[in-house]
């Protein structure tokens, strides 16, 4: 069993959901896809997303929706 | 009651704007500031810190609970909201004024009033001030459509009601084309947004962005000229003028007279921007809304009438009657401002935050920077990209982008990307030197890559 993390692109803030009204990306223990978006980083009013590298199950998220994050912080753990 | 001490709830530049304004009067200043900026230049500049939450703006600037709790506690008899975060939130001015506090700005039903698009209109219409032409309520059916377009005047912009962010908007060019399209863009509006209601606006083709500057006492309101902000990237300004150079003077009069006739309907206090859109064919202006707010690009106003607006507030929320009348205020030579932002140009203007190893602000007579930047400091993340506006004033717009180029040349702060790249290469082009442009007009030419080529231009 392989684990990799998703890395944060750059500093900002971290969120789940695509806009606060709507359902996060996905819930721990989803299957992603490679290229799959799992979350958005803010950063200076933009928004980058935060995608897979390969397919698997996202296990957990490391940080909480709105937290601060720094870039390459590990962001969510998926299992291979 | 002249103001005493004075909370700054906003951060970066424009919390060392106010907080060097409030010196000059003698005012004592409060900082707000979240986890993230405790030593940011307004920080090391201010009286007394007092920090109102975490480093998301959410949880900080944007939490009116906790700023009114932090205003309350810090004793001050007035609060300044700088723009954006609170600055128009009528919920917020609301509860500052019932905790009895001074709020630099309007009053919240002004800012209620004057924030919603559909009353601003309705009040620009009833105090005479020409609004862009539009359909009156929905479209019912094609017939309505045929009319309502014959009167508004060709092209037309068909928006849907239930749309927003540009989406389900088309430009129509004549009663054909209008027929084919209406049918279909209610279906489309009925699929997308559940709604099919349909809307539409004289489209205005090459429009520029041109806006007037007011200062009312609530009583008595003046003008301070006009602002030209047509050069814009995904609708922010980029780089400001005053005055706009193309106006015929007779528009010039015409569009501040309007101005001002709606802020006395509204009996204005404070500073506030009337915004208009203005079509160079016609020479027609209209208007479209006001922020009842300090603006990012008033300096460039400061520098052609040499009032200091952000003074001028305080003096105002402190009590004051205007001390000048119109014919007191006269506009000399030209300004221009560009706006300096943590952001890469050569690499789609990617948020550059990280820490500021090397800074040396332009020196001269004329030229100003506004800025948070320090050498070493940390720029942020979590907040707005802009770093610092660069403002040059000369006794002609000629002179003054060549004090830009000038002053660009001898900026410098290593450690992060900025944008005065783009705006060398901007003064260095032909049709921004003519004054040749429109709202639309940037991102053609982004698009086109010649900032790239004339960025070589310039270097060489």
């Amino acid at each position: 069993m392989a684990l990799y993390q998703v890395l944060s692109p750059l500093p900002g803030i971290f969120y789940r959901r695509p806009s606060p009204e709507q359902d996060p990306f996905k819930a721990e223990g989803d299957r992603v896809a490679a290229g799959d978006t799992v979350g958005l980083v803010e950063a200076m009013k933009s928004f980058f997303p935060a995608e897979a590298d390969q397919a698997g199950k996202l296990l957990r998220f490391l940080v909480e929706d709105g937290d601060a994050v720094d870039a390459e912080q590990a962001l969510a753990e998926i299992e291979i | 009651m002249a103001i005493r001490k004075l909370f700054v709830a906003n951060r970066g530049e424009i919390a060392v704007r106010i907080i060097r304004a409030a010196q000059a009067q003698g005012i004592r200043t409060v900082q707000a500031a979240s986890e993230a900026d405790t030593d940011m230049l307004a920080c090391r500049m201010a009286d007394e810190v007092v920090v109102i939450g975490p480093a998301p703006a959410a949880k900080s600037y944007l939490n009116i609970d906790a700023v009114i709790r932090a205003i309350k506690e810090s004793g001050a008899d007035a609060v300044h909201p700088g723009y954006g975060f609170l600055s128009e939130n009528p919920r917020f001015v609301s509860a500052v004024e019932e905790a009895g506090i001074a709020f630099v700005g309007p009053d919240a039903d002004t800012i209620a009033k004057m924030g919603d698009k559909a009353m601003a209109r309705s009040a620009a219409i009833a105090a005479g001030v020409p609004v862009v032409p539009g359909s009156e309520g929905r479209i019912g059916d094609l017939d309505d459509a045929r009319r309502q377009a014959a009167r508004i005047g060709y092209p037309v912009m068909v928006k849907a009601s239930a749309g927003g962010g540009g989406r389900g908007i088309r430009i129509v060019e004549d009663e054909a084309a209008l027929e084919k399209m209406v049918p279909q863009a209610m279906s489309e509006a009925r699929a997308a947004f559940g709604d099919d209601g349909l809307y539409m606006e004289r489209y205005i083709e090459r429009a520029r962005h041109i806006e007037v500057q007011v200062l009312g006492d609530g009583h008595d309101v003046v003008h301070l000229f006009e602002r030209e902000c047509s050069l814009q990237r995904k609708r922010q300004k980029v780089w400001e003028e005053a005055p706009a150079a193309m106006l015929p003077e007779a528009v010039r009069e015409a569009l501040c007279a309007s101005a001002v006739a709606l802020a006395r309907r509204v009996n204005y206090r404070n500073a506030g921007t009337l915004e208009y859109l203005y079509d160079g064919d016609t020479q027609e202006f209209f208007f479209i809304e006001m922020n009842t707010r300090i603006q990012v690009e008033h300096p460039v106003t400061e520098a052609i009438t040499g009032v200091d607006l952000v003074q001028a507030q305080l003096m105002i929320a402190g009590g004051e009657r205007l001390w000048f009348g119109q014919n007191d205020l006269e506009r000399r030579g030209h300004a221009i401002e560009v706006r300096i932002n943590a952001e890469n140009p050569d690499k789609m203007f990617m948020p550059s935050p990280g820490q500021v190893t090397a800074f040396a602000a332009p020196q001269g007579v004329n030229a100003r920077f506004d800025t948070l930047l320090f050498e070493g400091c940390r720029v942020a993340p979590f907040y707005d990209s802009l770093v610092g506006k660069l403002i040059v004033w000369a006794p002609d717009r000629d002179a003054a982008i060549a004090a830009l180029q000038a002053a660009l040349g001898d900026l410098k702060v290593e450690g992060i990307h900025t944008t005065a790249s783009l705006h060398q290469a901007l003064a260095a082009d032909a049709e921004v030197r003519r004054g040749d442009f429109h709202t639309a007009w940037l991102e053609g030419w982004m698009a086109e890559g010649r900032m790239q080529a004339a960025g070589g231009q310039a270097k060489a």
